[in-house]
Parts: structure tokens; C-alpha cells; sequence
């Protein structure tokens, strides 16, 4: 920092604003446990489970998704901007799929 | 004269600092943030996009939901989970090839991209199979579409559970293979796009490029193949695996 920016150092208080560097270890837990979720996965297809089989599939393919997020993606290790975008991201979509579902699935019982 | 001119070159000189931050970020670490921060945007635009496809997979599916599963039927779970086998190792080599370039290795960078490309390529190959199947049974939607075999399902198919379809419903599993083309020729249009922002990135990597620490491309590349991954790790199970036992 310059003299001029003595009293301005943006990162002061915001330790997360460091570059993480996410270390091969973590990387290749990650990658195991995306591997043991689609053997789980495909596993969980062959059982029968009437309606349960796509809440399952749809379940684990959130925290496969979630896993590559946080430590692939290194939102784990990003300021909280960033954690707060992905968020609301994350949470419009649901309004937009969920709301669109909702509406579709509860008019017109039995008329399809 | 402008004061910001002024520290431009009296206080903020060329020398403190590595030419790729620009003047008008206070520092390198918000310089990176601005990046992803503008990738991420993008990327949720794009999750927004695929949402679309994945609403009208599962509204369309509850209409026709015999349709569908014997739709769903046609794929061959075995393609399907080595190709998500491939795509969950290419997300790993990449993720390795981001470290690499954090890390100023530049063999490491090298390998990793070379082994996320034939990944992806290798991907891109199954794919390939598996339309061909599709075309050669008449299950490509339009004029070439036929449902004849919904209708009368082969001696094999009527052994592992499948039940002739009505003419009507059986016309519906169009509506299926229309969203399945759809939703994994757009996936594999970001993979065609991923592959050629890869070959450009392994064309700079091999003259000796992103050593210097200026690594927000690899970064933000990185960023979007593992989205492309996540949307494969949700195609997976929605196209292939959900309607097996119905």
C-alpha cells in the first residue's frame, strides 16, 4: 500500500479476501466422494421405490452438485459477496422451478 | 491536471505492481474477486437457462409419464454412467490444472488440461454412440421419428418390463426424445465450447503462459466446466435412471 492508501487498506477486517489456494488433497476427496454419489446413485435406480426414486436420484445429485460448488468451485473459500450471490442465485432459480412446478402439477387433475 | 493522473504515475508506478493489474482496481485480490464475481453472474444466468429445460422435462414427463419411461428406456445406462465417470474426472483434472497454475507449475498445468481435454473429448465420442443409436432406431424427432417400436416393443424389451404403448401415448414419446435431444445437445454444446477455450489454453500453457501468477482465465475456465459438470450430474439421473423400475 501507498502513503496515499494508509488509511484505506480494503483488505483490513476481511481476511477472507485472500487467495486460498485449495490443496490437491481436498480436491481428490471431493473427487472420490462425486464417484462414490453416482455409484450411489445408479445403485438407488435398480431398487424400487415407486415416486421415491426420482426424489432420491434428485437428492444426491444436490449434494454431488453442492460438493462441486463449495471445494471445486472454492466458494467455501471465497468472501462472503460471492457466498451471498451464488445464494440468491441459487434461491431465485428455486422460486422460478419450484413456483412453475407448483402451478403446473396442481391444475387440471386427471386431465392429461 | 486530474488528481487521479497525478497517482496514476507519480505514486502508483509501474513497478509496485504486476502488469496485468489494471489502474483501476486498488489491488490484485480485488481485481480477481471482480472476475469470478462477473463469471458467476454469468454462470447463473446459465443455470436459469438449463432450469428451463429441466421444468419442462418434469412437467412434461408427469403428463406423459408413461412415455416417458419407456422413452427413457432406450438409453443405455452403461453409456450414461461412463460418460458421467469421465465428466466427474475431467472436473478433478481440472481442479488440478487451476492448483497447477496457483502453484506456477507449468508440466503440472499441462498435463492437467491435456487429460480434461481427452476427458472432454472422450465424452463428446460416447455421445456420439449413443445418437447414432438413436438415429438408426428412428428415434431423432421430426420426419424421420418413428414410435412404431412403442407400440410394439421387441420380445427383449417385453422381457425386461416394457408394456406396449398405446398409438396416442406412444406418439408422446417424441415429446421425450425432443427435451433429450434438447437438454444433452445443449450440454454438449458447452462441452464443443469448453474444449475449444481448452485447446487455446493448452496452445498458451505449452509456450510458458500463466507462470506469471496472471491466472484468472484458468480460473474462471475452471468455474465453467464444473458447471458444465453439474449440469451433466443432474442430466444423468433425470434422463437415464429415474423411470427404470416403472
Amino acid at each position: 500500500m501507498t502513503e496515499k492508501y494508509k488509511d484505506h487498506d480494503i483488505n483490513a477486517g476481511h481476511p477472507e479476501d485472500e487467495q486460498h489456494i485449495v490443496s490437491p488433497k481436498v480436491y481428490f476427496i471431493i473427487f472420490l466422494s462425486l464417484l462414490v454419489g453416482t455409484a450411489l446413485t445408479i445403485g438407488a435406480s435398480y431398487l424400487e421405490m415407486g415416486p421415491w426414486n426420482p426424489v432420491v436420484a434428485i437428492a444426491i445429485a444436490c449434494v454431488k452438485a453442492t460438493l462441486v460448488v463449495l471445494f471445486f468451485m472454492h466458494i467455501k473459500y471465497s468472501s462472503k459477496l460471492m457466498k451471498l450471490t451464488v445464494g440468491a442465485g441459487v434461491f431465485t432459480f428455486l422460486i422460478l422451478v419450484g413456483m412453475s412446478l407448483s402451478d403446473y402439477m396442481s391444475r387440471a387433475w386427471g386431465q392429461w | 491536471m486530474s488528481d487521479s493522473h497525478a497517482v496514476a504515475t507519480a505514486e502508483v508506478g509501474h513497478e509496485e505492481h504486476p502488469a496485468y493489474l489494471r489502474h483501476h482496481f486498488v489491488s490484485l485480490e480485488q481485481q480477481n474477486e471482480t472476475s469470478s464475481f462477473g463469471m458467476w453472474l454469468f454462470l447463473l444466468t446459465e443455470i436459469m437457462f438449463f432450469g428451463g429445460l429441466f421444468t419442462a422435462y418434469l412437467i412434461y414427463r408427469n403428463w406423459y409419464y408413461p412415455a416417458f419411461v419407456a422413452g427413457s428406456h432406450q438409453l443405455n445406462i452403461f453409456w450414461g454412467s461412463l460418460n458421467t465417470l469421465l465428466l466427474i474426472s475431467s472436473s478433478f483434472t481440472m481442479a488440478m490444472g487451476v492448483w497447477s497454475a496457483e502453484t506456477k507449475r507449468k508440466n503440472g498445468l499441462i498435463w492437467s488440461l491435456i487429460a480434461t481435454l481427452i476427458l472432454g473429448i472422450g465424452f463428446l465420442g460416447i455421445k456420439t454412440i449413443e445418437y447414432t443409436e438413436k438415429y438408426e432406431k428412428h428415434h431423432i424427432p421430426g420426419h424421420t421419428f418413428s414410435y412404431q417400436n412403442f407400440v410394439n416393443p421387441t420380445q427383449q424389451e417385453i422381457q425386461s418390463g416394457d408394456k406396449p404403448l398405446a398409438p396416442d401415448m406412444a406418439a408422446k414419446t417424441e415429446v421425450y426424445f425432443s427435451l433429450y435431444f434438447a437438454m444433452t445437445g445443449m450440454h454438449a454444446l458447452h462441452m464443443i465450447i469448453g474444449i475449444a477455450l481448452l485447446s487455446g489454453m493448452l496452445f498458451k500453457a505449452l509456450r510458458g503462459g500463466y507462470m506469471d501468477g496472471n491466472i484468472a482465465y484458468v480460473e474462471n475456465f475452471g468455474l465453467y466446466w464444473h458447471f458444465v459438470d453439474i449440469v451433466w450430474i443432474f442430466l444423468f439421473p433425470l434422463l437415464y435412471l429415474i423411470s427404470r423400475h416403472q
